[in-house]
Order: structure tokens, then sequence, then C-alpha cells
């Protein structure tokens, strides 16, 4: 069992009880693995799809076309369905603050950027219309930061629909506390709580017992190895 | 009848000072052969409208750009633009940062002559903190609720790419994406359409079904061959992405790619 295979179980899980909607996995190779897996295993009725604009009939290995083709979602379509809410998306972060806003648009001030980064893309509408969850790939307090320097993604303090899960390299975080801020729901096999704080640059809500995330199933790994990611991206991903 | 007009013809139209859409999205079916002719042109202060790309990338480097009207910048393989980066952190550009959909609302007010289309995207971000013009509007329906008024995002000129057109300016998307293509047409006082290959109005149909002919001539000021001008981006079906060309451009300082050509 290696970590990454974790952490795509633990992305996978955000999706479970989503039904016929797309899960969206959009920051990052764990984020499309996850929907994929969830979608062969636990929640076969999702919709996912190529990366471009086809919705995919079958679930094809990373970076490989779909034989089958169910359905065709060009941008103006997936723009569409953003407001249309039938969609739960996996975003990424370069910060994010204690109530889950999130920010890929700049570091430092925006009038005068210390480093631009993408632009706020759609994580304005993706938060404020969708189940929205998160990919870090390296948890650490320069991602998990007091105050973000742009608010690109919104946080439940500012109105977001419905923030599901943040998932990072060390542990699974979540908002299920009275004032919606993030509260430790989960570390990963090997990790200590200590080091969740450690790497967190506010204050987490910690329960008084905090469980271990899942080990995958032999039949999650197998697939993950045989099917999905053969040439093992996800590793490359995830910080050791 | 016949609009076809040259890259250098269709350069000499834009003046400094306007302000122009470009098509695609991301490192996707630019117009980069009529961004060649803004780049060879004496064309500054330009307002640009662009999902973008390499289209914004070299329009700034090459000091044309007043302000970039845009969600992003990016070549996709290649996640962060180094020219726009440049521009943004050297403080030379301004920049009206949108959301995505907000983005497409803006092209679609502005493609049904609307003042603005409301939407929820952008509400709560700081979407509204950097555009203190922004303004909202509540529905005037029993749910009374507060959305953001997008404004029109109208154009002087419209640059778009697509696979085929005919000497008039109907014009052909053949891959699995038209983008906004039409919209930026419609939004546009103007829209020059590029190609990669003129044809005759009876062979439209041969290469690809009646729902493939995006944009009418009625919408189209001038038309365009320029065989492989959107690359080095995508254009499906007829290429994909030069990578190795976009690694180079992202790798090498911009006089120098520039002259290179």
């Amino acid at each position: 069992m290696s970590r990454a295979d974790v952490c795509v179980v633990a992305c996978a899980e955000a999706f479970r009880g989503d039904g016929e909607i797309l899960a969206a996995g959009i920051g990052g190779a764990v984020t499309v693995l996850a929907a994929r897996l969830a979608r062969l295993t636990f929640e076969p009725e999702l919709l996912t799809h190529d990366g471009v604009c086809l919705l995919t009939g079958d679930v094809p290995a990373l970076g490989e076309r779909p034989e089958v083709v169910e359905g065709w979602l060009p941008f103006r379509d997936h723009l569409w369905l953003v407001l249309n809410g039938r969609r739960h998306v996996m975003l990424g972060a370069s910060q994010i603050d204690r109530f889950g806003n999130s920010n890929i648009s700049c570091i430092g001030d925006w009038a005068r950027p210390k480093a631009q980064l993408l632009g706020v893309r759609g994580a304005p509408g993706n938060t404020r219309c969708d189940p929205t969850s998160y990919w870090i790939p390296r948890h650490s307090p320069k991602v998990f930061v007091p105050q973000v320097d742009v608010v690109s993604g919104l946080g439940t303090d500012r109105g977001a629909y419905d923030l599901r899960r943040v998932v990072t390299n060390l542990a699974v975080l979540d908002f299920r506390t009275p004032d919606g801020s993030m509260r430790l729901a989960s570390v990963h096999p090997g990790v200590s709580v200590a080091e969740v704080v450690a790497a967190t640059g506010f204050e987490l809500v910690i329960p008084e017992d905090v469980p271990e995330t899942r080990e995958p199933t032999a039949e999650e790994s197998r697939l993950l190895k045989e099917v999905l990611d053969p040439r093992g991206s996800r590793e490359r991903e995830v910080a050791a | 009848m016949s609009k076809v007009m040259s890259v250098e013809e269709v350069a000499a139209e834009i003046e400094s000072g306007m302000t122009v859409g470009i098509g695609g999205w991301g490192s996707r079916r630019k117009p980069m052969a009529l961004v060649g002719g803004l780049l060879r042109s004496n064309v500054r202060d330009l307002t640009l409208i662009s999902y973008g790309g390499p289209d914004v990338g070299m329009l700034c480097a090459a000091g044309k750009v007043r302000r970039v009207v845009a969600p992003f910048v990016t070549l996709d393989s290649i996640p962060l633009e180094p020219h726009f980066r440049r521009a943004r952190q050297g403080g030379t550009i301004e920049f009206t940062e949108y959301d995505e959909g907000m983005f497409m609302f803006g092209l679609l007010a502005a493609a049904h002559r609307l003042p603005f289309l409301p939407t929820r995207a952008g509400l709560g971000s700081d979407v509204m903190r950097v555009n203190p013009g922004l303004r909202t509007v509540r529905s005037p329906y029993e749910d009374g609720e507060e959305l953001v008024a997008v404004p029109a995002l109208t154009m002087d000129v419209a640059l778009v790419h697509l696979n085929r057109a005919d000497r008039r300016g109907n014009a052909q998307y053949l891959g699995p994406d038209p983008y906004f293509d039409d919209l930026y047409a419609k939004a546009a006082t103007c829209c020059y359409v590029s190609c990669e290959r003129l044809v005759d109005t009876a062979d439209l149909l041969k290469e690809g079904p009646v729902q493939s002919l995006l944009i009418s001539r009625s919408m189209v000021t001038g038309v365009v061959e320029t065989p492989g001008g959107a690359g080095f981006t995508v254009c499906e079906p007829d290429y994909g992405r030069d990578e190795q060309e976009q690694r180079r451009y992202v790798d090498t300082p911009w006089e120098e790619f520039h002259e290179q050509g």
C-alpha cells in the first residue's frame, strides 16, 4: 500500500453518495483517478470525463482515450453545468485558509503581485454552485495559511455551496464544525496528528479521537495498479 | 462578395486603443497568425478579451497591451504563461479578472446586445473586490436573489481561427470543441476569421455536419487562409499542439523568439 493509493482512495471517498452527477477531477492526476476509481467501485452511477470534452462511457486509464463515449461536454456546456450544479468538483489550491477560502490567482498584493498564478479560473462559480472538494499534494504552512491573498474559491464563511473535504498527502480535513472551520477528519496511516498540526499555518479543530484514513481494499489497489494508472503517475504527484 | 484578405490587411484594420477579443481557449485553436500580424504592426494600448493563452502572452511581451480581460492565462500543458506573469508582476498592464462563467455571460450579453446578464458566479469572491466597477442586481421575482450583473463584453474586433471557411466568411470547426468563437464573432463590431483552408461553399459539408458551421458570413468582415495559423496551439483534427515549440517559447527570451519568427 502506497501513500498515493491512500490519497486517491480518500479523494474517491469524497464522491461517495453523489449518484448520477459529474465527478469533475480537475486538480491533478490524483483527482482524475479518484473520480474514475469511485465510478468503478462504490459509486457506479457517476459521470466522468476525459479531461477535454467527452463524457466517457467506459473508464479509461489516465491519459488514454475512451473507447466508448456517452456524451459531449465542450467548455460552454461545462460552464453551464457549473451553474446547474449536477457536478462535484475536486480542485487544487495554492493557498487555503481555515474556512476553505482558496487561492489560485496570485500571491501577494493583487494590484502588483509577487507571483502571478493562473487567475481565478472557474473557482468562484464552482464553489458557489457545486459541491467542492480539494486535493493538496503538499500539506505545508505555505498552502494552509491564516489568510489567502486572493479569494478565488469561496469558504464556508463566504457562501460556499457545499465544501465537502480537503485531502492532502498527510490527512483528510472537513468542515463539520459549528462555525464551519476546518477540522482534522483523519490522518493517513503512518502520519501523526502533530505532523499535520505542524504543517498547518492556522489552528485546526482536532477531535479527541482522530481516526486513521482507511486503507485501499485489495480490489482498489489492483484497479489503480493494473487498470487506471499502470504508469504510476499518482506516485509522482504525492509529496513523500 | 469575396472577403478574402491577408494577415497584414487585417492587422492594418486594428488601431491603437481598440478592444480586441481573441477566440480559442488557453493554448487551443488560437488565431496565432493574426496575432503575429499585430506583433509586426505599430498598434499599442490594446484591451484584450480572451480565455487567455500565448496570444495574450505574446502581445504583452511585445508591449501591445494596456489591459487584459480574462479569467486565466495559461498554456494548458504548461500551467503558467511566462510573459503574462512578467507583465502582471512588473505592473505594466491592467487586469480585469473574471470567473470563467462570468466571462461567458459577458460574451453572451454582448452577442445578444444586452447590457448585462445575471449570474451567481463571482459572488462572495475577490472578483468583486478587484473589480470595484462590478454591480449586483436583485431578482425582481419572489426569490429576490442578489446576482452579479456581468457587463457585456463588447469589442471592436474579434479574431478567431477555424478549420475551414469559404470566401464569404462562413466558418467551420472540425475539432471536438467550438470554444466560444461564435460568441466572439457576434460580440464584435468586426470579426476576422483565419482558417486552415479556404473551400468552396458547396464543399463545407463534405468534411463536417451542418452543426459544425459555427460562424455565419453575416458576422464576418474578413477571412484569411493561414495553414498552420493556430500553431503552436492545438487545432484538431488538422494538428495537435506543438509541445516542443511551446516549450521553446517558454524557455527563450522574447526578443530572440520573436526575431527567429
